[in-house]
């Protein structure tokens, strides 16, 4: 079998479970669907296992196919086929998404047991990820459309899974209408490169892109610009970011698949995938990675501060893609795609220790009210200090070497780029210190009631469920996970999810240590062979030296949060006290909402509120109502000569044929 | 004889009649009405088609009248479903079409 028909079959799968489970919610138990649901995901990750071996038998130059099935339209000169893209690139996202979507399946087997709606989940969940796989393996730039449009579909109706939710629903509507304006940016982007180019095929668009274009010319700089306005909203950047937090809302699972390991990298691929046309206009890739830089920095420090548990870890999740982002901006594209796997494993284990915590806190995700879960969850402890260890980028982690890559890559390529190795390092400070706040505010320490109740008498706390966010008490008829919690020490299937990713998180660094192996690299090199920017590469040396720079990094950090949060827990109350406009200023996350309330959200609704007084009110309503009154007017004239009177209309008729007779006599003599 | 007596007959009926369906309101009288106006047609009909000379307007006449007679079975008809339902027979009264 080649490459591409493993391809299919990949894509195959997921979309056949998802309308599986969809079509027979009424006649299966919840165990079919999560079995189903699960076993599509597995089998398209056992194909994309096949894709790979496929690929790695060819010579690594010939490692790129294009096939299609058929012809999507064809009119003119114009011809759009449903074809999909096989290159290391593609296979290597193929993997990730489908691997780690695996785990997230079989975790959310056992986290959603009880939920009303465990069909619709696992539904949404395939149908989520046969939208990934199609935008990574998508051929041409309409059907990356296609698949980019479906991803923020499911990601809609997966943070408004629980649609009793007010603020679930307004969530799932808010992440809609930010990827929707990515989306714009990706069309127009697309209709550039037709209007150049005439082509939308991956292949011919990167061979003739060179040929058409010259360095920084406007036009190259332009498409660049729009599709970052793709990959930022989508890939929650700044500005578009404002939607990733808000998205906690959905199930864990969700943020755990969606938010952290698979659709929010969809910008990182993309830049990765369009790198021909960023070579070209170097000021959009720049521009990439400083924005790549301020969100990471930006996010980081709204996680020193955040209280709520997932949305710390979503801020955090905001700052990775930022280090991702800067990487494949500046040209560290191997390295960029190697932090996008070991986050997509760290990150997806950090939010399903959140999910079994916040199980086991009856759904409080407050980490003030948490406290002690190291004694009483002793399994999710361990797996959440793993996860905890790689974003905080400890020696050894699969965290350590990836981010190091992409910081050593900047030193190398000097200059300017030293900016982003210097900040990356502070990045990495925050980094440490955020994620190991969380850990020592959640683990160690005298259990709270909820933690205790769990080592005296093994139940879960049972509260009448309250919205995290409002405080409201829920309505448990429908949409809302069901009256039971599922932690991960009870539940064995999220238990070997959480087992394999913890086993991730530490080791899957290995597979590229510097001087030692770079299996990622020289599997990625034949994709970004042709960009004079993948020839620079740090030495063996100065990659070590980095690597022990970030080590320094983050034990200090690891060190700051053990010092502020375990020996000395009243410094950070100190510290809010003394910079309170510091404090305040983070924890309303720079304003951003605010700030985008004012200058978008307000003026858009003031427009569209004038537009309804005028334009609406005279000008639609004017005709319409004016047609209306019209034909009435000219019915109520004429309405008098129907009164029904037959020896009326008698005479009219006389009258008439008089007229006529006497008009012929006079106009024939 | 001069065809014009016939006309001016023919047209006398013709306003007798159209004068009957104008004034009387009785649904009886205004059928015997429109008879009459058909018939002041046929007169006429008949004595051009002597004047002519040939069959074409006699042909006329005899349509007319297998017209006329189905006319009046309708018209009959509607009066006896009006008495039937106890309506008045006068057209004024008999303005709308309702049951």
């Amino acid at each position: 079998m080649t490459a591409t028909s493993w391809a299919w079959l990949v894509l195959l799968f997921p979309l056949l479970g998802s309308i599986t489970i969809a079509l027979s919610y009424r006649l299966t138990s919840w165990r079919f669907a999560g079995i189903v649901g699960t076993a599509a995901i597995a089998l398209a990750f056992i194909c994309g296992i096949g894709a790979l071996i496929c690929l790695l038998g060819e010579d690594p130059e010939a490692r790129h196919h294009a096939s299609s099935l058929w012809e999507y339209a064809s009119v003119a000169s114009l011809q759009i086929k449903l074809g999909i893209y096989v290159d290391p690139l593609s296979v290597f996202m193929v993997l990730i998404v489908s691997g780690v979507s695996t785990l997230i399946h079989v975790y959310s087997f056992g986290y959603m047991q009880s939920d009303e709606g465990y069909h619709r989940f696992f539904s949404y969940l395939n149908f989520f990820v046969f939208s990934m796989l199609l935008l990574v393996l998508a051929g041409n730039f309409v059907l990356l459309i296609v698949g980019w449009a479906f991803v923020g579909f499911a990601s809609y109706a997966l943070i408004s899974f629980w649609y009793r939710r007010t603020t679930a629903t307004r969530a799932g509507m808010k992440a809609f209408v930010i990827n929707v304006v990515g989306d714009i940016g990706l069309v127009l982007a697309a209709f550039l490169i037709f209007q150049q180019l005439h082509t939308f095929d991956y292949t011919e668009v990167f061979a003739k892109a060179p040929q058409v274009f010259h360095t920084n010319q406007w036009t190259v700089t332009a498409i660049c610009l729009l599709l970052l306005v793709g990959a930022f909203a989508k890939s929650a950047q700044l500005p578009f970011h404002t939607w990733l937090p808000d998205a906690m809302e959905g199930p864990t699972p969700v943020s755990s698949l969606i938010h952290a390991a698979t659709m929010v990298t969809a910008g990182v691929y993309l830049i990765a995938r369009t790198h021909v046309l960023f070579v070209l206009a170097p000021t959009a890739a720049d521009i990439a990675a400083f924005v790549g830089l301020a969100t990471l920095l930006v996010a980081a420090s709204i996680a020193l501060v955040m209280t709520d548990l997932k949305r710390a870890i979503a801020y955090s999740t905001m700052s990775q893609i930022g280090y991702m982002v800067v990487g494949v901006s500046i040209g560290a594209y191997s390295a960029g795609m190697f932090h996008l796997m070991t986050h997509a494993f760290f990150k997806a284990l950090l939010f399903m220790a959140a999910g079994s915590i916040i199980s086991a806190m009856a759904n409080n995700q407050n980490i003030d009210d948490m406290r002690g879960f190291g004694k009483a969850m002793r399994f999710t402890s361990i797996a959440m200090l793993c996860g905890s260890l790689a974003l905080a980028a400890f020696p050894g982690t699969s965290g350590f070497f990836s981010k190091d890559e992409i910081l050593a890559y900047a030193t190398q390529r000097g200059g300017m780029y030293l900016i982003f190795t210097v900040l990356g390092y502070a990045g990495a400070l925050l980094t440490a210190v955020y994620t190991f706040r969380l850990v020592f505010r959640v683990l160690p320490g005298r259990p709270c009631k909820e933690a205790q109740e769990l080592i005296d008498t093994g139940h879960l706390a049972h509260e009448p469920p309250r919205n995290p966010a409002s405080g409201e008490e829920e309505d448990t008829d429908v949409g809302f996970p069901g009256a039971e919690h599922h932690i991960a020490e009870q539940a064995p299937s999220m238990k070997w999810a959480m087992a394999v990713l913890s086993f991730l998180a530490l080791f899957a660094g290995l597979v590229q240590v510097p001087g030692l192996d770079h299996m990622v690299t020289n599997f990625l090199a034949p994709v970004f062979a042709d960009s004079p920017l993948a020839a620079i590469e740090p030495s063996t040396g100065a990659s070590w030296v980095g690597l022990l720079i970030g080590a320094a990094i983050s034990v200090a950090g690891i060190g700051i949060a053990y010092w502020a949060y375990v020996l000395r827990p009243e410094v950070p109350g100190k510290l809010i006290e003394r910079f309170g406009w510091l404090h305040t200023f983070l924890y309303n996350k720079w304003y951003f909402d605010e700030l985008i309330d004012v200058l978008v959200v307000r003026p858009a609704l003031a427009i569209g509120r004038f537009a309804n007084r005028t334009f609406e009110r005279f000008v639609v309503d004017g005709l319409v109502t004016g047609t209306g009154e019209t034909v009435r007017e000219a019915g109520s004239v004429v309405r008098a000569v129907q009164n029904g009177l037959v020896r009326t209309y008698a005479l009219l008729l006389l009258v008439g044929f008089a007229a006529l007779a006497l008009y012929f006599l006079i106009s024939s003599s | 004889m001069n065809i014009s007596w016939y006309i001016v007959l023919s047209a006398l009926l013709f306003t007798i009649g159209a004068i009957g369906i104008l004034v009387r309101r009785s649904p009886m009288v205004i059928l015997l009405c429109l008879e009459l106006m058909l018939n002041a047609g046929n007169l006429a009909l008949v004595a051009f088609s002597r004047e002519v000379g040939n069959a074409q307007g006699q042909v006329f006449a005899l349509v007319v009248m297998v017209i006329a007679a189905c006319e009046v079975v309708v018209g009959l008809g509607l009066i006896v479903a009006i008495f039937r339902r106890k309506l008045p027979l006068d057209v004024d009264d008999l303005r709308e079409l309702r049951g």
